[in-house]
């Protein structure tokens, strides 16, 4: 076992080392006039540093005269010593957006998955046990409506509905207009007030997968033998699906989950930017779209990170839950 | 396959069937004409087509391609045509200055300068008759109060006057002689005087005519055009100022050639000077109306018909779909179908490629090359090509990843081992008879992918860095949302496209769900 985890964190390496040169060779690949003019116009803000000084810095930390081999191995020298620089968009080191930003986004992902996983699995269990019933097709058109539904439509749709015709809500930002004269308590719930909206459009528009994962695993579970058997031996109905069935199919529901949690740092860079929250989602969709170098450098290698992270935790927890598995 | 040959019903169809004779004919029991075979296909369109949902969502894909790529033709409008509207707009036409300070008007240049006027202002006000400036004696005739000539030893240099001789006809001005001759005649109320050999008279309005033709008039009141290419004919002039003289914030003028206009009048007290406005009906771009008979879904911002933005913006997501899609599988197919076959260090490389890809964060890398084109100005249609192209190339390792397992275990299968003894080559073993076998799972995936690439596509259109003005995408008609006005009062404007959006992902999602269903017989009911 020890073995298998060993070999699966040294390819995970391995593969970061590749994804980390595509996405070196990508930056270096844009056009110098495009960072210089970008670099020009972000240095004109206050309190940022000269464009002299940001030039010299990149050309510092991407090793920009270099070629792009000893350049990239430069780039990940100083990475690895978490030098980023500093961020041309929001004028302070990027190390330090991140930190302010990653926790708004930790909390709102993980409360709205935590949500989702309370609304996605019990629903995708009730559609399973009662196939091809009403609430079945109910189930898997809501499922489907969530995958399909674009995020900035039903986002827009919210707005429209709870900010704009029953002001419930602001349109936009974290927090509302009186905020500094609130008291700490009243601060935090007009923080939460202001996540709400974000939070179910990232429910709505995630928890369909999950639905219908669970309602596949649900059923190959309820089609296996041993459900037949639990059956045979005259068990009820909620014995075989609620102690049988679904402690098995918790199995690929539990690799699942465990390898989505690193993707709670990653922030939703749609819906936080249509909400204006300023998590990390809505920190790097800003810094990319208005060329900010150094920051998008960093938040593509998190992601990079980020996903291999989920993959890793997928493939061990894979082999730890599920007691079947062995490795040979 | 071999699944479904169990699964042939024999259907007990017709078996007695009369030939032409009128005889009845008796089939045996073991005569192939008594069972009906069904092919694999059928089976699997039977399955589909017995599944409601599914049926659902193939109709409402087909009345989306009706819609997006007939609809265009069909539409009396073109994709960047577009409308005007008249709108009544008060523009500046003119300003009234009622004329209380001199006006000088200069003879000699080189004696009458600035200087000069403003001392000639300042002995008027004194009630001097001569003054002396820069070494020339000026001599000050007093017309009467509103009227003195000004003249350096007997010759005249200038007039200051608060009266002023406006020409009848447009771009004439007149000699100093005349506007001279002209304001002496009105100060002393003469009916005639003459300039430069001519005779000319005068009524008591103070207009001048030349043996009976109107050549000029003299008046008190400044009339400054605000606008280009205008002149004022006196008759207006004169109603005008009627209008300003009686006070009225309105007045309406009926030109012999043009018809009636009208007219605002509004008193400037900082200029002292009356604004008077034209009504009048301009052509502007017939933008966010609402739905009409002429537009069923009203105009969007630049004033084109919604409905057929909404056709051609479907045409170009529903094309960029299938590109996308039609990329991805064919490196998917090609990359994982060589991957599965050979297996071994082939199939390792393979698939370390197809995992670094996977961690290639797409979405922001596709954020960050728009906002690079963005600032190369790269012409849309580029732009177009190169998001199918990113798009179908980071979106190939699923599609390799699920060749690769298909074809993992279908190779170990006997009817390769026979491909093998009967010694054909290796290209047309994987793609001959590897592939088709793929075919199924690989259609669910691609009508999938098809709805995925279809929301990718919006999103960054949405964005606005997908796909770009002039051509319309259903993501970048939704976009005017960002500008909380539009989201606010013009819901035709983006719930069309969106719900649009919606029903044919959707539509492609139980279609693909649905398409599932029918190539796994053991899914069936």
């Amino acid at each position: 076992m020890r073995k298998y985890i060993l070999k699966r964190i040294l390819l995970s390496i391995v593969i970061l080392f590749f994804v980390a040169f595509i996405i070196y060779a990508l930056m270096r690949a844009l056009p110098t006039s495009y960072i210089e003019t970008m670099a020009r116009q972000k240095s004109m803000q206050p309190g940022s540093k000269s464009f002299e000084e940001w030039m010299a810095q990149l050309a510092a930390s991407y090793n920009m005269d270099k070629g792009i081999i000893p350049g990239f191995f430069g780039w990940l020298g100083s990475m690895l010593r978490g030098e980023f620089g500093d961020s041309w968009r929001w004028t302070v080191p990027v190390v330090k957006k991140f930190h302010d930003t990653v926790w708004l986004s930790f909390a709102m992902g993980s409360v709205s998955f935590l949500i989702e996983l309370l609304v996605a699995i019990p629903l995708g269990i009730i559609a399973a046990t009662r196939q091809y019933s009403k609430t079945d097709y109910a189930i898997s058109i809501v499922a489907l409506a969530g995958i399909s539904l674009p995020t900035f439509f039903f986002a827009s749709l919210m707005k429209l509905v709870f900010a704009v015709k029953l002001g419930w809500f602001d349109l936009y930002g974290l927090v509302g207009r009186n905020y500094n004269q609130l008291s700490s308590w009243g601060q935090f719930l007009d923080k939460a007030e202001h996540l709400v909206m974000p939070i179910i459009v990232l429910v709505v528009v995630s928890m369909g997968a999950l639905m219908r994962y669970t309602r596949t695993n649900m059923l190959e579970v309820l089609n296996s033998d041993y459900i037949r058997t639990a059956r045979a031996k005259g068990l009820s109905e909620r014995k075989v699906i609620y102690h049988h069935a679904f402690r098995n199919t918790l199995i690929p529901i539990v690799t699942i989950v465990g390898a989505s949690l690193p993707g709670l740092f990653a922030g939703a860079l749609i819906t936080e930017q249509l909400f204006s929250i300023p998590g990390i989602g809505y920190a790097s969709y800003q810094s990319m779209v208005s060329g900010d170098i150094p920051f998008s450098m960093f938040y593509l290698m998190f992601m990079a990170v980020l996903t291999l992270l989920g993959n890793l935790l997928a493939d061990i927890l894979y082999v730890v839950v599920d007691p079947r598995v062995r490795i040979s | 396959m071999s699944e479904q040959q169990n699964d042939v019903p024999v259907t007990g169809g017709n078996n007695n069937s009369i030939d032409n004779n009128g005889n009845k004919e008796q089939y045996s029991l073991n005569d192939d004409r008594r069972v009906k075979i069904l092919s694999p296909g059928t089976l699997v369109a039977k399955r589909f087509f017995r599944n409601r949902l599914a049926v659902t969502g193939m109709v409402i894909l087909l009345i989306m391609f009706l819609f997006s790529f007939l609809g265009g033709i069909i539409s009396p409008y073109k994709q960047d045509q577009k409308f005007y509207r008249e709108d009544i707009q008060a523009k500046d036409y003119a300003g009234v200055i009622h004329n209380e300070e001199f006006v000088y008007t200069v003879a000699d240049p080189d004696l009458f300068k600035g200087p000069v006027q403003a001392q000639t202002l300042l002995n008027i006000t004194r009630g001097n008759t001569s003054f002396s400036y820069n070494g020339w004696d000026y001599d000050l005739e007093k017309v009467d109060d509103d009227f003195y000539v000004v003249s350096v030893g007997g010759q005249v240099v200038g007039i200051a006057s608060k009266e002023l001789v406006n020409s009848s006809k447009a771009g004439e001005s007149f000699s100093f002689a005349f506007t001279q001759a002209a304001l002496l005649a009105h100060a002393k109320g003469e009916t005639s005087f003459q300039s430069e050999g001519t005779e000319f008279t005068m009524d008591e309005d103070g207009v001048i005519y030349n043996a009976g033709d109107e050549v000029g008039y003299v008046s008190d009141y400044i009339i400054r055009p605000l606008m280009n290419d205008v002149f004022f004919s006196r008759d207006f002039k004169i109603q005008l100022i009627e209008a300003v003289e009686a006070r009225e914030t309105s007045f309406s003028y009926t030109y012999p050639d043009k018809g009636t206009f009208d007219y605002i009048l509004s008193y400037d007290a900082a200029k002292k000077m009356w604004n008077v406005k034209q009504e009048k009906a301009t052509r502007v771009f017939d933008t966010y109306s609402f739905p009409s008979k002429e537009h069923w879904l009203g105009t969007d911002r630049n004033g084109m018909d919604m409905l057929t933005r909404l056709m051609y913006g479907g045409r170009i997501s529903l094309m960029i779909g299938f590109i996308v899609v039609l990329i991805e599988s064919l490196l998917g197919i090609i990359l994982g179908g060589i991957s599965g076959y050979f297996g071994g260090w082939i199939d390792n490389l393979i698939m370390r490629i197809v995992d670094v890809f996977y961690c290639i964060p797409s979405l922001p890398i596709i954020i960050i090359l728009g906002a690079a084109m963005d600032a190369a100005n790269v012409d849309s249609l580029v732009r177009m090509v190169y998001l199918m192209l990113i798009l179908g190339f980071l979106g190939w390792p699923a599609v390799a990843r699920l060749v690769r397992g298909q074809i993992l275990s279908l190779r170990e299968q006997e009817f390769m081992t026979a491909t093998e003894a009967c010694d054909i080559s290796v290209s047309k073993r994987i793609f001959r008879h590897l592939i088709p076998n793929v075919i199924p799972q690989l259609i669910v995936k691609m009508t999938m992918g098809l709805g995925d690439t279809i929301i990718t596509e919006a999103t960054l259109s949405f964005l606005g860095l997908g796909v770009r003005f002039p051509f319309a995408s259903w993501g970048n008609i939704i976009n005017d949302v960002n500008d909380t006005f539009v989201l606010t009062n013009y819901w035709f404007i983006w719930i069309p496209a969106g719900v649009l959006l919606l029903i044919t992902v959707l539509a492609f999602n139980i279609v693909g769900d649905g398409l599932r269903d029918a190539f796994d017989p053991k899914m069936k009911r």
